[in-house]
Order: C-alpha cells, then structure tokens, then sequence
C-alpha cells in the first residue's frame, strides 16, 4: 500500500476549495485588521498577526499531508486513546498551562503557545462517533443517549477549570449529532422551548411571561386539543410543563442576578439593551456593530476601514475579525463569507449522509455541528444576536491553534470520506 | 429517588409531545429523515443572520452616516460671523478675536492649583468642577474650560501656559459694537437653546455653538453665520490623529459670513438715543421712498455690549428683571392705540368714497366727544386736521360707514365696517409688514367678527363703533406700523415694505438684496394731497407745531393713545420735505400726554438732523433730552417701595 499510495484519491475537491477561499478571505482580512496606517508592514512580516497566520497555514498544510497519509482506520481504531491521552492533556494544561489573558488554557512552545482546548474537539467527536458506532448502542434509549451524553460533557468542564468558558460551550453543538443518530426530539424542542423562554425573560418581566405561559397553555387546552384529548391526564401534563417553564423563567431570573458574576449578567443584559451601558459592557458591541453598519452595501474598500482599525473594535483579528468583512466587504462581503459556510456546512452534512461507516457519518455530523455553533456564536456575536462569547471564526480568524484544529477536524474527515466505500 | 423523579418527567413529558402532535415544531422534531431538519435549522439561521446583516448595514440609516463614526473626528472650522453696517459705511456690529481655553484632561499633570487660578482669575470651586466635568465626557479629547479671553489677557498668561500643559487654546471671537446702539434691533448671539438644536433639521449646531437668538442677528443668522468649513481626521481609540479621511475628499472649506449693509443712519439712530435718555418709547425712521428703515429706536434700551461675551447671563437675567423691558422692541412689538394720526386715514378714505370734500363743514353736527381739542368745530378738512378735530371725524366715520344701501343701522354699520377695514388693511393694519426682523407683531384692527363677538350678531351699529373714529377703541399698532402710515401719506397713497438691510454679502458689491414690495392702499394721490395739505397745517399753526425745523417744510400729526394705566401715550408722526419727501418718523413717548408736546420736538430734531446732516439748536436738543417722563412701570415700582418707608416715618 505505501508504494503507491495517491494521496488525492477520493478526496472532495469541492470542500477543499472552499477550504482554501476561506483562508485566503481570512488572511486578507487579518492583514486588514492589523494594518497600521501609520507604519505599514507587508504581509509576510511576523510582528504581526497576518504574519503569523501564514506561517501557521504552512504547518496546517503540513499537518494536512500527514492526515491524509496516516490510514484512515487509525481514526477509528484509537479514538478512545486519543480521547483519553487528551483528557490527560487537558488537565495537565490547568497546572502546567501559561496564564493568558486570565485564562489557564496554553502550553507555551517558545514564541508560540498552543491550545488544547481547541484540538479536544476533534477528539471528543471521534470518540463519540466510536461510541455510537459500536454495535447495539442506541441513543433513542435513555441509558445509551446518558453515556454518550458523558463522553461530550467531560471536555468542556475540565475546559471551564481552565476558564475557557467559550471554547466549553461549544460542546453543546453536539447534541445535533446526538438527535441525528436517533435522540427523541423532545430534547432538541425542550432545548429551544428553554432558549426562548430565556430570551423572553431577559427582554420582559417574570410576570408577563408567566402570564403569558398561562395564557399559552389555556389556549393550546381548547383550540388544539380535540374533545376527547381533554382528559385528566392531559390536563396534569400541560400544567406539569407549565410549571416547569414557569420555574425556569423564575430560576433563569434569579441564576442572573445572583449567581452569574457581574461581567456575565451585563453582558447578558446588554444583549437585549445595549444602551444600558454603551460605553461599558456593551461597547464591544456597539462598536461593532457600527463597524458592521458603516460598510454599507459593498463596504469601504480593503484596508479603508476606520472603525476595525484604530482599536474601536477589540480583538479584531481574532474573535472579531467579521467586523473587519462586513466595514470593508460591505453587506456584498459579509453574505458571501456567510454563502461559502453554509455551502461548506451543506456539503458536510450530504458527505455525511454519503458514508457507509456510521463512524464516518457520525464524524461527518459532528464537523458540522462544531463549525455551525462556532459560525452561530461568532457572526452572531458581531451582529449583536448572541452575548460576546470568545470564540474563533472557523478558518477566518488568526490563530493558530484555532486554524490548526478545525484543519485536523475538518480532513481527518475528508479523509474518512475519501474511503467511504470502505464499511468499517 | 430524585433521578427516578426526573427520568418519570422527561418520559412523562416526552409522552405529551408524542400525543399531542399538534405543535408545528414538535412535528417537525418528530421527523423520520432527520437530515433536512438540520439543515432546515442551519439555513434559518443562516436566513435570520443574512437579514439582520441586511437590516445593519442596508436598511439602519443610524450607520451610515460620518458623523457616527467615532473613528473619524468632524473638526469645524468656523467662520468669522458677519459684520453689519450703517447706509453710509460705518461699523455697527463687528468682531473682536478671543481665545477660549479647552482641556484634554490626560495630558494635564498636577500643577499649582492656587496660582493657576489667580493666573486666569477664577475660584478652585471652578477649576475643579470644570475639570471633573471634562474628565466625565473625555479623557482624551479636549473640553472648553474657559470662554472669551481678549487679547490681552490671552497674552497675560499665554506665556505662563507652558507650565500647565493639556490647557490650549483656540481662537474665537465676540461681537463688539463700535455704534453702541440698537441694541433692539440688532438683537444678540448666545449658546444654542436645548429646543433649537433639538430642531435643526440638518445637523449643524454643535451644542454650545452660538445662534443669533433675536433681531438681525436671528432674521440673518444664515447669511451672517457663513458656512462652517469640515474637516474629517481619522483618530483612533485614544482620540490620537491618524491622518485625513478619504485624503480629504468629504472635507469642505469654510466661508466667511456675510456682512449686513443696513439703511440704519447710525448719527441718527444715536440722536435719537440722546432724545429718549430719559424716556420710555420708541422711534422709527423711514425713508419713504425705499421703505428703508433709517432709525429704530426702543426705550429704556441697553448697552448691546452686555449681551455679548462672558456675563451673558448675568446681564440678560438683570435686564429681563426690569420693569420697562429694556429687551422689548417697542418699535416692531408694542402695542398702542393710533389716537389721532389715525383721522389722517379717515380723511383720505372719506375723500376717496365722496363722503366729504376738503370743503365739507359738521358744524352744528351732533356728537358724541367732549376731549381736549375736541369740541372744537372745525370748518373745514384742513381745518380739521390741523386743529385735530374730534367731532369732525366723528362725522367723516359715520358717513363713511352709512356709505352703503343698507337701510337697518345694524346691517349699515355691519357693511360699512367691512368696506372700511378692507380699506385700512391696506395701509399695513392688523398684518405683519414684513419687516426684517423676527417677532413683528401683527396688531389688531378691529373688524365685524370682534363685534359680533362683543355683542352678538347684528346686535351693534355706529354708535357701538364710533370711538374707532378718532382712533381709539379696539385697535393695536406698534411703531413701525405708525411709521409706515407716516411713509404711506408721505407717498401720497402707497408703501413700500420697511426693511432694514439693504444688501448682504462679503463686499457692498455683492448685493443679495432684501425683497421689497409695493404695497398701494388704491386711494388716489390727489386726495392725500388735501390730507397732507392738512398735516402742513398741523406743524405751522397746529397741534404739532414744536416739530418745526427752519427752512424745511414739515408734515406731521400729533396723537395721543388712551391708556388704562397712567397718562396717555404721547404720539407724533411727520415728515420731510413736503414734496419729495426723504423721511418719515413716527415717536411715541408713553406717558408723555399730548403728542405735540412730548414727541414732536423729537421728530423735528430728528429731521433736522437727517435733512441738514446736523442739529444746530443744542439747547433745545439739550432740553427735550433732559425731559423726563414718568412712566407707569417706574411709578409702580417706586409706589411698592413707599410703604416700606411710610410705617418707619409715621412711627417716628
């Protein structure tokens, strides 16, 4: 086999292109972020981000060459071992770890530091997809959907002792694989139901909502329910939901004014009003975007945006890179960026469905998934939908552990897909 | 036990959400094939994202504009305000160079409080309530500290200044009035009122910016302001410049403000100040032959000066305290009956409709006045007119009035009083003029609706009406109007709109001229030349006589305007030369009685003046400005103050 081994066979092309446009849509816009009018660097220059980010493409393009040339059953064959060394990593990494930026999280290699967190990713998917795959495991049943539930939880709260909160969450994307492979979608809804009502709290007083809920509850009784569905025992269930929603909607109250830290509640309640504090909590924001808005229809012009540069958005290159596409890409930029994601998501989910190993599909769905919550939380960060999470852009942002591990997480699935006939 | 409760829950509840398959989203969830249901959920978010990016950067207009960029600093550069000046070139208003002080508080290290504040003369209560005040709105960008330095104190302290660094100063200006008069005219500038700028329909103000706020200075503001030059710099988060935005594309360049050449004769204007050093009224001047207002003068007035600069408030807090409204200008706002200038009117409305000739007699007529020069019976119009004849005019009014085919009295004077005001309204009565000032009032002239109001529907005739005959009654005119009715018979039966600007522009070259329009009454000029024929009479024989000015031939008219509160409003109206006339003044002295004796010698000193470049009788010039007047505003006040010191002497 390692004599001629053809390393593109079977690879799909469609999702390495967009891939690559990313990349380079990234590099562009961290160029633009970083770029200082006053003194302007070229772009291979190391002091700066962009500098750094085609270096760490090079060794991404080298970790690619490796990926594809390992067998595609070692994926399969010690995900456990990789999950578990991880786990080890992981927690080595809160003693062992340099403290950046307040968080616990890096393992410095000279000049560059790196970040397990983002890598556990990757492995917890391919751990989750082994468990899953094994014979007779079938989330649709609560002992099963239990387990796998625990090999996605153990990650982020060993992340969350490092104080990476963000990176933890995105764990949660998981549970769309989860309802892929059969979970009832009674959680999925419940999950929602939770997410709304959380959003309708935060925006109207606990009253209003319960009221609401009462009202809800009352109509559903009579205009949906036929007749003879309105027994006693329906009757318990809808008040038993009632007064769980009800209860959530007082906890989610109260969990918000006093067990959140303060930075955590403003940045909760700035999402539903930003001019509580404009200058504070919300001025990440609001700053951005006002970046986002002055791009207009087809944007400033390369490196002729003022708010990215000038440091009225924080963290431009990294979490708020989108800033730096939708001031000088305009509504034209930020609706093609967002059109290649959803192609890429698209494209993962039909190569998914494609797989004859349930390892593989599994794998598949979990890709996506990671890179919709990030996509989800980021943009949505930028625009003012979600709470500033720290998380990256997949792809786009600088950094390098974070343009790495998508890398790994991304091919060792188009891997996987390039031996799909293959039935593990 | 708890675990066992909550699986029986989610079991118990999973249940409800597969019985009651109603719900749209639980269908949904519900799904076999759970491929589109993901994607169905990635695509409306993707679908809700795109709009909302669509919504920030297409519909929001709050984005898009320079301005709301904090990113890109809008530096205005602002222009010298306009100028303003006499017909004959002289400097009423003009402009003095001041230095304000501004702060960036980051660049300010501890310095000596005590002896800064001795440098710049202010208290450390001050400084430090300034300087908190700044630090609040920025650290890094600067905040006025201080208005309005002069030169000479900006060059007091501009050297000590290099041990207080983060104070700068930048270069600005006041008003300064070389004329020191009209102050009512002119009006003033001050800081932006919350309201206006609230307003502005284009943003333009800055808060804080200066706005004319009344007379010339508010009818102008837009010609006197000039346009403001923009400059956008980039600066970035810490407020430190980063160059030009756009290399200067948006930026424009300011224009000066362009100067006012007003018709005002500022020699008159200042005698006219002189001659009511001790009264309360009002003058205006006009030339009758352009409208151009030559002279407006409002009593008790105030140094313009005060109302410029730092103790802006201060001055305007005493000056709005005073009883005689020294801000009030009574020439274009007060409100006075017309009293017996208005028979002028009667007379030329009566000739034009046939009712009288100038030959026509009233003797032996009934009437119904008994007033001073009022019983008297004249013989004839001239006669009338020169010896202000109120039974006459009673009678002129009553033909006037019965001049239709109505047979009822009530239907009579019903008709006869629309005929009539149709007239009058003619000679600028109960409208705006137009002149170019803001808050002219209109006035009233009284018409059928008020009556009818008064006394019911075709429940009055003439002799509810009749004290409207000499004047009297429910009228209110201000000045500016009585000089205007002075400019019409000086016309011989037309007007034209007084103004008092003749051109505005950076050079008298430059004309932006005022629109001025002819205003005709449709009364023919032979028949103003009886009425004026009677005004000759007034000033060389009659009531008027000390309006006399030697070699000139000067028509005038006393009045006197009843009023409620104290002596009459004395009244005179005239003008000059006869024939060709050059001006036309109108001057009421409230509370100065009889027109002929309080006002006319003002309008003779003030002809003579205009006409002969001079006023050769300083002693009479000295006496009419010495005579003081008591007016109702200064007797109350000193009234309130009686009775604190009568008890004391009583007692003693």
């Amino acid at each position: 086999m390692a004599k001629e081994i053809d390393i593109k066979q079977g690879i799909d092309w469609t999702t390495i292109w967009i891939y690559v446009a990313l990349l380079l849509v990234g590099l562009m816009n961290i160029y633009a972020a970083v770029y200082n009018v006053d003194n302007p660097k070229p772009i291979f220059s190391l002091e700066h981000n962009a500098g750094r980010q085609i270096l760490f493409m090079s060794v991404s393009f080298m970790l690619i060459l490796i990926i594809l040339f390992v067998d595609f059953k070692v994926y399969d064959t010690f995900a456990y071992i990789f999950y578990g060394i991880w786990i080890v990593v992981l927690i080595g990494t809160i003693f062992l770890g340099s403290d950046i930026k307040g968080s616990k999280s890096w393992i410095k290699f000279g000049a560059f530091s790196l970040q397990p967190a983002e890598f556990a990713k990757t492995f917890t998917v391919m751990a989750l997809a082994k468990y899953l795959s094994t014979m007779g495991v079938n989330v649709s049943k609560m002992k099963y959907a239990v387990r796998a539930a625990l090999f996605i939880f153990v990650p982020p709260i060993i992340i969350i002792l490092q104080k990476e909160t963000g990176s933890a969450l995105t764990f949660a994307a998981l549970i769309i694989v989860l309802y892929r492979e059969g979970l009832p979608g009674v959680y999925p809804a419940l999950i929602i139901s939770f997410i709304v009502l959380l959003i309708l709290a935060l925006i109207f007083p606990n009253w209003v909502v319960v009221l609401g809920l009462a009202l809800f509850g009352v109509l559903f009784w009579y205009l949906f329910l036929k007749r003879y569905e309105r027994n006693k025992q329906n009757l318990q269930r809808v008040i038993g939901l009632f007064i769980l929603f009800s209860g959530f909607v007082l906890t989610v109250d109260f969990i918000i004014n006093n067990v959140l830290a303060p930075h955590q509640q403003k940045r909760i309640k700035v999402l539903v009003n930003p001019d509580i504090d404009p200058l504070g909590a919300a001025w990440n924001v609001t700053q951005s975007k006002l970046a986002i808005g002055s791009g207009g229809a087809i944007g400033k012009g390369y490196l002729k945006g003022t708010q990215t540069k000038f440091d009225f958005v924080p963290e431009q290159s990294t979490d708020f890179i989108f800033c730096t596409v939708g001031e000088e890409w305009g509504f034209f930029g930020s609706f093609v960026l967002l059109g290649l994601y959803f192609i890429l998501l698209t494209r993962l989910l039909s190569l998914a469905e494609k797989q004859k190993s349930k390892f593989a599909r599994v794998y598949g769905y979990g890709v996506a998934s990671i890179l919709f919550f990030h996509i989800l939380v980021n943009i949505g960060m930028t625009v003012g939908l979600m709470p500033v999470i720290g998380i990256p852009l997949p792809f786009v942002s600088s950094g390098g552990s974070s343009l790495m591990s998508f890398t790994l997480l991304l091919f060792v699935f188009l891997k996987l897909d390039a031996h799909r006939s293959y039935k593990v | 036990m708890l675990k066992y409760f909550l699986l029986m829950f989610v079991q118990k509840s999973s249940k409800i959400f597969g019985t009651l398959g109603c719900n749209f989203v639980l269908i949904t969830f519900m799904l076999e094939s759970r491929k589109p249901v993901i994607l169905i959920f990635f695509y409306s978010i993707g679908i809700i994202y795109i709009l909302r990016l669509f919504y920030l950067q297409i519909l929001d207009p709050k984005y898009q504009s320079l301005g709301a960029l904090n990113s890109i600093r809008r530096e205005i550069n602002i222009p010298l305000r306009g100028q303003i000046y006499d017909r004959n070139g002289k400097l009423i208003v003009a402009n003095e160079e001041v230095y304000d002080v501004y702060v960036t508080p980051k660049k300010v290290v501890n310095f000596d409080t005590t002896s800064f504040c001795k440098l710049f003369n202010i208290t450390k209560g001050f400084l430090d309530s300034t300087l908190t005040a700044a630090r609040e709105y920025s650290k890094d960008r600067p905040s006025l500290f201080l208005r309005q330095l002069t030169k000479e104190e900006y060059a007091s302290v501009v050297d000590a200044m290099i041990q207080y660094p983060g104070f700068t100063f930048e270069q600005s200006f006041f008003r300064t009035y070389p004329g020191k008069t009209m102050a009512n005219a002119l009006g003033y500038i001050g800081e932006i009122p919350q309201k206006k700028f609230e307003e502005q329909e284009e943003e333009y103000y800055r808060k804080g910016d200066y706005i004319g706020l009344s007379g010339l200075e508010k009818y102008y503001e837009n010609e006197l302001r000039g346009i403001r030059g923009v400059k956008f710099t980039l600066m970035n988060v810490k407020g430190e410049e980063k160059g030009q935005y756009n290399d200067g594309k948006y930026d424009t360049l300011a224009v000066i403000g362009q100067n006012l050449y007003t018709s005002i004769d500022l020699e008159l204007q200042q005698l006219a100040d002189t001659l009511f050093r001790n009264k309360v009224g009002s003058v205006v001047a006009i030339d009758p032959s352009t409208g151009e207002i030559l002279a407006m003068g409002s009593y008790p007035t105030y140094d313009p000066s005060l109302l410029s600069g730092k103790q802006f408030s201060k001055n305007y807090a005493a000056l709005s305290r005073n009883p005689d409204r020294p801000l009030n200008n009574r020439a274009i706002s007060a409100f006075y009956r017309p009293g017996s200038t208005f028979k002028l009117v009667q007379a030329a409305i009566g000739l034009e409709m046939g009712v009288i000739t100038p030959r026509t007699s009233f003797v032996g007529s009934p009437t119904m006045f008994a007033y001073h020069s009022g019983t008297y019976e004249a013989a004839n119009l001239y006669n009338a007119i020169e010896k202000s004849s109120n039974p006459y005019f009673y009678n002129v009014f009553r033909k006037i009035i019965a001049n239709n085919s109505e047979t009822s009295p009530f239907a009579q004077a019903r008709v006869g009083l629309e005929t009539w005001g149709e007239i009058v309204s003619k000679f600028g009565f109960g409208k705006k003029l137009g002149i170019d000032l803001p808050s002219e009032t209109k006035g009233v002239l009284p018409d059928v609706k008020r009556y009818d109001k008064v006394y019911g529907k075709n429940q009055w005739k003439f002799s509810n009406i009749y004290s409207l005959s000499i004047g009297e009654g429910e009228y209110g005119v201000n000045v500016l109007k009585l000089g205007n009715l002075c400019a019409t018979l000086a016309n011989r039966g037309y007007w034209l709109t007084p103004h008092l600007v003749r051109s505005t522009g950076v050079s008298k070259d430059n004309i932006k001229g005022f629109k001025v329009e002819t205003h005709r009454t449709g009364i023919s000029p032979r028949h103003f030349e009886e009425v004026v024929k009677g005004m000759g009479l007034v000033v060389s024989n009659g009531t008027g006589r000390s309006a006399q000015v030697e070699g000139i031939e000067v028509c005038g008219k006393t009045g006197t305007s009843q009023n409620k509160r104290g002596k009459d409003h004395a009244i005179f109206i005239a003008f000059a030369p006869k024939y060709k006339p050059k001006i036309a003044i109108a001057v009421v002295v409230e509370n100065g009685g009889f027109g002929g004796v309080a006002s006319a010698p003002i309008c003779g000193l003030m002809i003579e003046q205009y006409l002969k470049g001079k006023v050769s009788r300083l002693a009479y010039k000295e006496q009419v400005s010495n005579t003081r007047w008591t007016t109702v505003a200064a007797s109350s006040s000193s009234k309130s103050l009686e009775p604190k010191s009568t008890p004391v002497n009583t007692k003693n």
